[in-house]
């Protein structure tokens, strides 16, 4: 069902397009607006007053404000949107649009929680905490039930399906915000020739001027504005955005742009993070509402929002207002508001010598002035039926006023958010009562209403001078003055009223309205003891809502500091902090979405390795690996135990390239890995190899890998996968900073290899079969030792080394001939069953030789002699890094743990890593921790489960008996050597 | 996120570099210090707040270790050298 629009004023509205209606829906009922419109202001020419309930005491509540400060109107969106707590006053109206209000239930014409209202004198300020923190189970327990009945909105459960970007932006001036000061800082700064960018959050350049008929030079101001706007787009060295907020200010001048509807039509949303050398803030100021009894019912609303209304959509958020101020701003908004219709039959000045000239203008238009006067209170629940206005002094007092709209302004609080999250510190204009930007930190300015100076001339030229500022401090001619005419600004007069008297005593007078916070909530948290802003903040909650206290954080400080007796800059401001509205996740990931997080790392050989059915995973250093080979029919556990088994009595092949690689020439290469390498270099001969143990400066593992001579001074070292770049790091820092005068140089050759591992009893029959160059016969080429020969007619650089104790071969070729070798060596081994090995195999072989690895049993605690590996260690060559902390070890003595190998009694038990161990028979209570399982697993070739365990005292427990502490379950295991296969290793050596 | 200006590569944004620690000179004959000595130099390091010297690897760029003198109070970056050599 369509309704008319009764709300809509049948002339006027800059914004809407009236040819063409557009239709959505809200809580279930559909409307009709235009293109142009918000929510909020298709929901005000609907006549919907009631647009959601309160955070805490279920209140109704209407639409307060006409942008991004609005505390009430925040829904959520149904259907294709699904997407919860957006603002209804910067929602673009489309067609088809579904939304509804938060916090009811179950609707928001009858909320069952509304009741808390009712029960509100329970529920002061830190109430929740209070209470539910001596309760049994305490706040953990109570907590998700309370913030159930105060949830707002529902996450969203599918991806978000919009196409959102991030694009990187350098300029010399970015400006925030096209009002008159921010165009005209744009317009000089580009005239002068810098690099500009201008944003603004609003859908058209103009700011305030699309809100009044405020002229500059001779005519409306909106049309100045569009004028300027395209100048500055005819300019090729300015990007002009609309519907850009700048939403956070970081170090060095980094900015943080949300643009929400870029003109690429198949872009739905973009980040822009941009570097400025300079910045000029204009972000306006926002008008502050007035802290009174029931100031939150439907119906009361900032005077500046009831403007927008009118002119930028042509709706009349009601019939006949009542208007309050304290300062001269609510006049011309009055007689504007009469202008389009609105009858308004009284406005309150709380100062009791408003300007004459204004009086006499009001006067003449029928407005009833009363001097001296506020709104102290409205009667209405859903919406205002009637306003009391009554001197403050006698609350209760005065007389009520029949009005469906109470217009209020308390003084305009300029939004220094920006400067602020650039690390300054406001200061407080007592003279405008407000808050305005300190000394700069970094290299920014504020020009306008944003810098306190609140008229249109003070903007225009305000404006004009931060943007020859700018083009003189970057070397840039500033251009001509060019300030066009407008009329003579009227001061604010504003007369600070932080509260205004209640009739009644309990009446809840709102100051945070998206956090329900009263006055009297700050007062009860300065009564106990509350002294600081940052503090009253956090027991309040006031300024913690969506719209983080943009309405009424200065408020809230200007009560706090009349109940401290102090003035509201002794007091301060809380951290503005970014961004300045919520920026959705969808665009913060931009295309980093699902595969393209982290993008896959891929060897010459991944393709072959899925094309022949492998599971994959992530592994290390972002490489896409295969964790097994399953065939047909069988499961993961059962080919892992089959490849494993392969590599034992056949042979077993697997791609080793994401291995790091570095290669390092110079003269000064054996004395450089003396001093990196726990172990010996300099008597390694040329074509051998050795393992060695890398070590931190703390005498902890690093990395361990071996390193081969490739010729006197030209070595080859390889790396974990994972701790390659932590290498690479460690050596070039070594080189350049700690021992520049050593002559090596160390180049990264990672991915420049493929490298392929065969190994196993029948390892060297396969690679004779796929051809090999040289002999490969044990006294030819023995164990550790690299020869360069062709495999399969590809040059190759060959190792008998690997990482499964078994007889191995390490192929490495130039990795554009990977693939060649992957198939010649599959084609080889055929007949002598070789099969693809995955990680999950490779990961059981080193279990069943005790192979100690980097992040397992090198755990940052375990030293190389605790590992057992003290053959890879010499201490007599001379310092090495990590050796003055070995040393130390030793001084210091005591218990070490050890690695050693666990046979849990149950040989089908296999111990998830990190179970605690604890002695065997220790209590069942809280016995102490002896060590820990650092891999366990079902090993084929022993027939049962084991373990490798880092254990206090290890080595003197071996063939003793401890207990696996896993969860629920106590298991007995033997203490034994870390080597379950072959411990004299002459499998590998053969 | 800061600018730093690498004295190879120019100005870059610092999530090109890696951050290491402050200027420690390694002793020249790790023997001769006690061991209390030589866990202040592995583990105590100042950590003003103000003015560091600090290691920088600009990884994702000219992979050279420069010196970085970094306000952890402002985030001022006053000037940046290459490694001595
Ligand atoms: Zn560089």
């Amino acid at each position: 069902m369509t309704r008319l629009q009764p709300s809509r004023l049948a002339a006027g509205g800059t914004l809407i397009d009236r040819s063409r209606p557009l239709r959505f829906r809200f809580n279930g009922t559909e409307y009709e607006g235009h293109p142009g419109d918000t929510l909020a202001s298709a929901l005000i020419a609907n006549g919907v007053r009631l647009v959601g309930r309160s955070f805490k005491y279920h209140r109704p509540r209407g639409i307060v404000s006409a942008g991004a400060e609005e505390p009430n109107a925040v829904v959520q969106l149904d259907g294709e949107d699904d997407e919860p707590n957006v603002r209804a006053t910067t929602l673009p109206l489309r067609e088809g649009l579904s939304a509804r209000s938060v916090n009811c239930w179950p609707n928001v014409d009858f909320d069952l929680a509304a009741i808390i209202d009712r029960l509100s004198p329970l529920l002061p300020a830190g109430f929740y905490y209070k209470t539910f923190m001596g309760w049994p189970g305490g706040w953990s327990f109570y907590g998700p039930l309370v913030r159930r009945m105060a949830g707002l909105g529902i996450a969203p459960r599918r991806p978000d399906p919009r196409a959102c970007e991030k694009r990187f932006h350098h300029c010399d001036v970015l400006v925030a915000g096209a009002g008159p000061a921010g165009l005209q800082a744009a317009l000089a700064t580009a005239r002068g020739g810098a690099r500009v960018m201008i944003a603004d959050d609003g859908p058209a350049p103009g700011g305030m001027l699309l809100d009044g008929a405020a002229e500059i030079g001779g005519r409306p101001g909106a049309e100045w504005a569009a004028g300027v706007a395209a100048e500055l787009d005819s300019l090729p060295n300015v990007v002009r955005l609309d519907r850009a907020t700048v939403a956070g200010y970081y170090d060095h001048n980094l900015l943080t742009v949300v643009e929400s509807a870029p003109r690429q039509p198949w872009i739905d949303e973009r980040l822009w993070k941009v570097r400025a050398r300079r910045v000029v803030l204009a972000t306006g100021a926002a008008e502050r509402p007035l802290v009174f009894a029931d100031n939150d019912r439907p119906g009361v609303m900032l005077a500046s929002a009831a403007l927008a209304c009118v002119c930028r959509y042509a709706v009349r958020p009601g019939a006949r207002a009542v208007a309050v101020t304290n300062n001269n701003s609510t006049y011309r908004t009055v007689l504007e508001l009469v202008e389009a219709g609105i009858e308004v039959p009284m406005l309150a000045d709380v100062r009791a010598r408003p300007p004459e000239t204004l009086v006499a203008e009001l006067a003449a238009r029928g407005v009833e002035l009363l001097r001296g006067h506020a709104v102290t209170g409205v009667a209405g629940v859903r919406a205002v039926k009637a306003a009391r206005v009554a001197p403050p002094d006698r609350p209760a007092g005065g007389r009520r006023v029949a009005c469906d709209l109470v217009l209020c302004s308390g003084g305009w609080s300029p939004r220094i958010h920006l400067h602020s999250q650039s690390g300054a510190r406001p200061a407080y204009d007592s003279d405008h009562a407000c808050f305005v930007p300190g000394d700069s930190v970094q290299a920014e300015c504020s020009a306008g209403a944003c810098n306190g100076a609140f008229g249109l001339r003070a903007a225009l030229e305000q404006g004009w001078r931060a943007g020859t500022e700018a083009c003189a401090a970057l070397g840039f001619v500033p251009p001509a003055a060019s300030v066009p005419s407008c009329a003579d600004d009227l001061p604010l007069d504003v007369e600070p009223c932080w509260e205004i008297p209640s009739p009644r005593p309990r009446a809840k007078a709102f100051v945070d309205l998206a956090n329900d916070v009263t006055a009297e909530d700050i007062r009860i948290a300065e009564q106990e003891g509350f002294r600081s802003v940052e503090h009253v903040k956090r027991y309040t909650t006031a300024g913690m809502g969506t719209d983080q206290g943009k309405l009424g954080n200065v408020n809230a400080i200007g009560i706090l500091s009349e109940a401290l007796s102090q003035a509201p800059g002794a007091v301060g401001t809380t951290s503005y902090r970014p961004p300045y509205t919520p920026v959705s996740f969808g665009v913060i990931a931009g295309k980093e979405r699902g595969e393209l997080v982290l993008p896959a790392r891929r060897t010459a050989l991944t393709g072959r390795i899925e094309e022949a059915g492998a599971v994959m995973f992530e592994a290390g250093a972002g490489y896409r690996r295969p964790s097994c080979f399953p065939r047909d029919g069988e499961s993961e556990a059962e080919a892992i135990a089959r490849e494993a088994l392969a590599c034992r009595t056949a042979a077993g092949m697997y791609d080793g390239s994401p291995l790091g690689k570095f290669e390092l020439h110079g003269p000064d290469v054996a004395a450089f890995l003396n001093r990196v390498y726990a172990n010996r270099w300099d008597d390694l001969a040329v074509g051998r190899g050795r393992f060695g143990w890398m070590l931190r400066e703390d005498g902890r593992l690093l990395d361990d890998g071996i390193t081969f001579r490739l010729g006197e001074d030209h070595w080859w070292t390889f790396a974990g996968t994972g701790a390659a770049g932590h290498v690479h790091r460690h050596l070039e820092r070594l080189l350049q900073l700690v021992w520049p005068e050593l002559k090596v140089y160390l180049t990264a050759v990672t991915s420049q290899w493929t490298n392929v591992c065969v190994c196993g009893p029948k390892a060297r029959v396969v690679l004779e079969g796929a051809g090999a160059g040289a002999s490969l016969a044990p006294d030819a080429f023995p164990f550790m030792a690299m020869r360069e020969m062709t495999v399969a007619g590809i040059p190759a650089r060959v190792a008998r080394a690997g990482y499964t104790g078994e007889l191995s071969f390490e192929v490495n070729v130039p990795a554009r001939h990977g693939v060649r070798l992957w198939e010649a060596l599959t084609e080889a081994g055929e007949p002598f069953g070789l099969t693809p090995v995955g990680s999950e195999a490779s990961m059981v072989m080193r279990c069943e030789k005790g192979f100690v690895s980097a992040g397992f049993e090198g755990d940052g605690i375990v030293n190389p002699f605790d590992a057992g590996c003290g053959w890879a260690v010499d201490m007599d060559k001379g310092d090495f890094i990590g050796r003055r902390s070995l040393v130390r070890d030793r001084n210091v003595g005591g218990v070490r743990p050890n690695v050693v190998g666990l046979l849990p009694e149950d040989p089908s038990f296999v111990p998830p890593d990190g179970t605690p161990l604890v002695e065997a028979g220790a209590p069942a209570d809280a016995p102490p921790v002896i060590g820990y399982v650092s891999q366990g697993c079902h090993s084929p070739n022993v027939g049962r489960a084991i373990a490798l365990a880092v254990l206090d005292d290890g080595r003197r427990r071996i063939d003793g008996r401890i207990e696996i502490a896993g969860i629920g379950r106590r298991a007995p295991a033997l203490v034994t050597r870390p080597c379950f296969v072959d411990p004299g290793g002459s499998r590998m050596r053969g | 996120m800061l600018v730093i200006p690498c004295p190879h590569c120019g100005p870059r944004n610092e999530d090109e570099f890696v951050c290491w620690s402050e200027v420690v000179p390694r002793p020249a004959d790790p023997a001769a210090l006690s061991d209390l000595e030589w866990t202040d130099y592995v583990y105590n390091h100042a950590n003003p707040r103000g003015w560091v010297r600090e290691q920088w690897w600009h990884e994702h760029g000219c992979r050279r270790w420069i010196i970085v003198e970094r306000n952890t109070l402002t985030h001022e970056v006053a000037r940046t050298e290459p490694a001595p050599r």
